[in-house]
């Protein structure tokens, strides 16, 4: 049976002025996925997530997340919208006039009737599944590259949203916090069955939770499909992007 | 006369160096190619070569023993203003390493791109005023219409607001400003006083210094002053943290967290600054009528007691309102103007200098020309 498609885009057009940025890029992302969205630099990653996000105005081509066609989307049904989605921003994003509590309980703060004390419980709960729980009331500016990031995925996922959108959430971690994130990024998948659309570059973490690849080249998808199809691919684009990351990790899946 | 005709070969030198011989359809380069060469060659070589009758020419690399970047860049740009005329080039006999660094830098695509045709200054123009009517007189419309649309309905809906931001507002852009608005209201009333008082003595007229400070001090210079600080103070700080949550993306994520930043940035901002700058302005009152007061009656002998008896008798209750509408009007005003530059930054921390400067000098200037058109009207 096929999985339910959680993000559709059909020939979506983007450009700023005279540049053209996105070109008839089409793909779907499905449930209980991870779909990663990879391309170098200045190839419309983030705006194709912006796209996705509805924070640019879908202006040619066709783009649907959870069923919703973006362009066709009143205000109210927007926010409804968005209140099934958690997002992961690379520098994080968090409000520097608000505690890490405090940003991460603004969701629910804001569209729940939840007592306080049960809001600063699920607070708790969600600091500790990302090894936070001692930044409780410390202040966005008080944390580290590593701890902004990892607060961030906290407050994507405080409202137990059914799709994640993480934008390059490895970029500045350690190994061994990168790791512990992409377990934790799996256990959502796993045990929430949640949908994660995810632009990165760290091939480790590619490998470790990507179950499509979609991948973009001077704004046009030149590869979309299965993990092992992108490792296999003979696409120039693709074939260099892998090619030059010597990982043991590679080879084995190769083999 | 006849023009003389070029004869052949030429050298083209680098001070003593000769770096390429041009014979007709084929340039020999030679020796080094470098930063140094490269525009005396690309210079001298198209005043050397000027031949119709040649479709092709061989650039003979086979004596050029170093070449740089500058170097091959000069190359592909004789190849390819050439190509625009119609001649075909073609490079042979190079060495290893010259064609090492010819393969490094050579662009694959055509780099040098013509410059983009400037329109005619009329069409300039045009584009420009439309852009600007867009982008500035529609782009703050709507921005207001919205701004007015969220404000107004907000206040019948306490628990969409982020709770306790319009007090942590008020305080910052209200309390905050008390002391600096007293202080220099009281030094302005003073300075008025001061500066009548020589005048009216000349003329026996002691008495209407307080005509003076009082009219002067409740319909103008006190609402005026008080915007003014308020924009210097508040509206710098309003479009500065705007527009830093937009480039950090907090914008963004507040919109994804389904909350709208208008209502929960822009608008308790509003609030805050339309319930504090009425008491803004009657504190600058006071104070600018203590310091008249005090200077009355240090240069011109007028108690306390003549002066607030004179004050009653000429202040009018219209001074009130007229300043409480304006209060109101100048609020509007400066929140409208720094959230406008706020969220129109572009370019990171350097955008967010320029919009907080724009947004300065222009709510300063719209509290100005409100002030002359409210003055017209309550006049």
């Amino acid at each position: 049976m096929e999985k339910e498609k959680v993000v559709e885009v059909r020939r979506l057009y983007a450009a700023f002025d005279d540049t053209v940025v996105l070109s008839d890029v089409s793909f779907s992302a499905y449930q209980g996925e991870v779909t990663v969205i990879l391309g170098g630099s200045g190839s419309g990653k983030t705006t194709l997530l912006k796209h996705l996000l509805a924070l640019y105005p879908v202006e040619r081509g066709y783009v649907s997340v959870l069923g919703q066609d973006l362009a066709r989307l009143r205000e109210v049904e927007q926010v409804t919208l968005y209140l099934q989605m958690g997002v992961f921003y690379q520098s994080g994003a968090l409000l520097n006039s608000l505690t890490v509590a405090e940003n991460i309980a603004l969701p629910l703060a804001q569209h729940s009737d939840l007592p306080k004390e049960l809001i600063d419980e699920i607070v708790h709960m969600k600091l500790g599944l990302v090894n936070l729980s001692h930044a409780f009331h410390l202040y966005p500016s008080q944390l580290s590259g590593g701890m902004m990031k990892r607060a961030a995925l906290a407050r994507a996922i405080v409202m137990d949203p059914p799709l994640l959108f993480c934008d390059e959430p490895g970029a500045g971690l350690d190994p061994v916090l990168l790791e512990s994130l992409d377990n934790l990024i799996l256990n959502l998948k796993n045990k929430l069955g949640m949908s994660i659309i995810m632009v990165t570059h760290e091939v480790s973490s590619i490998l470790r939770v990507a179950d499509r690849i979609v991948f973009l080249d001077k704004g046009v998808v030149v590869l979309e499909g299965p993990l092992t199809k992108a490792l296999h691919s003979e696409v120039p684009a693709v074939k260099e992007f892998f090619s030059v990351m010597k990982n043991e990790n590679v080879r084995e899946l190769l083999k | 006369m006849r023009r003389k005709r070029k004869s052949f070969p030429q050298d083209i030198c680098c001070g003593s160096e000769v770096v390429a011989r041009l014979d007709r359809d084929i340039l020999k380069m030679k020796g080094k190619l470098t930063v140094n060469e490269a525009a005396v060659f690309t210079n001298v070589f198209f005043k050397c070569f000027r031949h119709p009758s040649v479709k092709k020419l061989r650039i003979d690399l086979s004596r050029l023993e170093n070449i740089d970047s500058a170097g091959v860049m000069a190359l592909f740009y004789v190849q390819k203003k050439l190509k625009e005329k119609g001649v075909a080039v073609a490079m042979e006999g190079a060495s290893e390493s010259v064609q090492d660094k010819i393969r490094l830098f050579f662009p694959e695509t055509d780099i040098l791109q013509d410059p983009p045709i400037k329109p005619f200054f009329l069409e300039d123009l045009g584009n420009q005023m439309t852009h600007f009517f867009h982008s500035y007189v529609v782009g703050f419309l709507l921005l207001a219409s919205n701004l007015f649309y969220w404000g107004f309905t907000d206040v019948f809906r306490p628990w969409a607001r982020r709770r306790g931001e319009v007090v942590n507002q008020a305080v910052l852009i209200g309390v905050n400003a008390v002391l600096i608005v007293v202080f220099l209201s009281f030094v302005i009333g003073y300075v008025i006083a001061l500066h009548s008082s020589s005048q009216l003595r000349t003329f026996g007229a002691n008495i209407f210094v307080v005509d003076l400070v009082v009219f002067s001090i409740m319909s103008q210079m006190g609402p005026l002053i008080t915007a003014i600080l308020v924009a210097g103070r508040s509206g710098s700080a309003i479009a500065a943290e705007i527009a830093t949550m937009k480039v950090t993306a907090e914008l963004d994520a507040i919109k994804t967290m389904g909350l709208n930043p208008m209502r929960f940035v822009v608008v308790p901002k509003l609030y805050a600054c339309m319930f504090t700058m009425p008491f803004l302005i009657v504190f600058a009152n006071v104070a600018g009528i203590t310091g008249g007061g005090l200077a009355a009656q240090v240069y011109l002998d007028i108690t306390p007691e003549i002066f607030i008896n004179r004050m009653q008798d000429i202040m009018m209750a219209k001074d009130l309102y007229t300043a409480l509408v304006k209060s109101q009007a100048y609020a509007a005003i400066i929140v409208l103007t720094g959230s406008f530059y706020g969220l129109r930054v572009e370019r990171g921390a350097e955008g967010v200098g320029r919009m907080t400067t724009v947004a300065v000098v222009v709510s300063i200037t719209l509290v100005i020309l409100a002030d002359s058109v409210l003055g017209v009207i309550f006049y």
